[in-house]
């Protein structure tokens, strides 16, 4: 290890186990981050819809929290979470609900009322609406959210590494000491193509998931 | 638990803690002058070639796009491969340590946000409205300076301040690099293993943070033409306030 060149495949070889375990560790916490986003995103949408003071502070809390740099975030929760996964999984969860909620919100708001007017008089009510009219309809808005956190979590994610668990962030933590290039290299190029990839599959399942978005250009 | 709490309560009551240059008001400082100076960059950077491209309409994609690039790429990484790469880590005048890599990694980091919303503000101000600026003989930069600037200001602003809270966010990170700024409370308080240090110095972060954007949403209103021209009539309609 005397050279310390950008490009390095013997890095790439040699290192193959610690890549993986910390690609697989990024690609979980942010999976479980996104995923406790949503469940915790969609009761908090479906209250604020009800009452428009519950939207205000709603909507007010996750915009003064996205504001709080993730640094500060993480910190300011180890004092009730500890040096944890849940940790980093908790701020994450945080920040994805300031988009997760509002373009919940925003898509069900979007539904026509007529339609929903329709799936009324048709004897539809309470959560069959909700569940086989309005959600259909507000997948797009929810996808473009669920884009925008998705990527957002794959780089916030990095951070972590101050507790130990940022996955690819790990490496990076690492080399701010060893000053060793190609795992600085590895490591941001690996994260910018992790998000990509989750862009990629959220793409794709917004089309299985809306097929008459797929004909109206055909 | 609670010991913590005494420990945040105890540190912000030491005055050492405030002083120096480790202290609270110089790493504040250090902090202000980064965000100013990268949010300044960035505006005289990324708002002409904006304003630009929408006032010719061209370009959009590249314009659209690069926010979801931004969004992408970790911060801390784009840090690391400055400090560690051809810019180097060395002092940069009161910018201190890391000087230009931290202040780099801010003016990309707030390019996108400026960059998208100007654009997208040029391109939807109401097109019957500059035709009817061309009918009545505006040019080029006039209609520019006169119509379409004052209509898109409002998105303009709003990109202006979503720049300044990620470049706040991001001059934070810089202290992961051993770079200057408040977020250096934080690791020291890691290498230090003292969490009460670690919990004050992300209180110190968190709520400047949101004073910031407190104030900017204040300046955004105060500046913003389209709103003050709608509040002024109202006012003067005769509400008693």
């Amino acid at each position: 290890m005397v050279r310390n060149e950008w490009v390095c495949g013997e890095f790439l070889t040699s290192r193959a186990e610690q890549l993986t375990e910390a690609l697989v560790q990024h690609v979980w916490l942010t999976v479980v981050s996104v995923l406790l986003g949503l469940a915790v995103a969609f009761p908090l949408a479906l209250l604020a819809r009800r009452h428009a003071r519950v939207e205000w502070a709603v909507v007010g809390t996750t915009t003064a929290l996205y504001t709080v740099p993730s640094l500060a975030l993480f910190a300011l929760l180890l004092p009730f979470t500890g040096l944890t996964a849940t940790t980093v999984v908790t701020g994450l969860v945080l920040y994805s609900l300031t988009i997760l909620v509002r373009n919940i919100l925003e898509g069900l708001k979007a539904v026509p009322a007529d339609v929903v007017e329709a799936a009324r008089g048709m004897g539809y009510g309470g959560t069959r609406l909700l569940l086989s009219v309005e959600l259909p309809l507000a997948v797009p808005s929810i996808m473009a959210g669920l884009r925008v956190a998705t990527v957002s979590t794959v780089a916030l994610t990095t951070v972590g590494a101050i507790i130990d668990y940022g996955g690819l962030g790990n490496l990076l933590f690492e080399a701010v000491n060893t000053q060793f290039k190609p795992q600085v290299l590895t490591a941001s190029v690996l994260c910018v193509a992790l998000a990509l990839a989750f862009d990629l599959l959220l793409v794709g399942t917004q089309r299985v998931l809306t097929p008459w978005a797929r004909t109206r250009g055909a | 638990m609670l010991d913590v709490f005494q420990g945040v309560v105890a540190w912000f009551q030491d005055p050492a803690h405030w002083q120096g240059e480790e202290g609270v008001w110089n790493r504040l400082s250090e902090h202000l002058l980064l965000t100013a100076t990268a949010t300044v960059l960035a505006v005289l950077l990324g708002l002409p070639l904006a304003l630009w491209l929408g006032h010719v309409g061209r370009g959009g994609l590249l314009a659209v796009n690069i926010s979801n690039v931004g969004r992408a790429v970790p911060t801390f990484a784009v840090l690391l491969l400055l400090s560690i790469g051809p810019v180097g880590a060395g002092d940069l005048g009161p910018y201190g340590r890391a000087g230009l890599a931290t202040l780099l990694s801010l003016v990309l980091f707030a390019l996108p946000p400026i960059i998208t919303n100007a654009y997208v503000g040029m391109r939807e101000v109401d097109r019957d409205t500059v035709e009817a600026a061309r009918g009545m003989g505006m040019r080029g930069g006039q209609l520019l300076r006169r119509v379409e600037l004052p209509l898109a200001l409002p998105l303009i602003l709003a990109g202006v301040r979503l720049a300044v809270v990620q470049v706040w966010a991001t001059a934070t990170i810089a202290a992961l690099v051993a770079g200057p700024g408040l977020g250096r409370i934080i690791t020291l308080g890691f290498r230090r293993q003292d969490l009460p240090e670690v919990v004050s110095g992300a209180l110190v972060v968190a709520v400047f943070a949101l004073l910031l954007e407190g104030l900017m949403v204040l300046a955004q209103r105060l500046l913003d033409p389209v709103a003050r021209a709608r509040r002024t009539p109202a006012s003067r309609a005769g509400s008693v306030r």
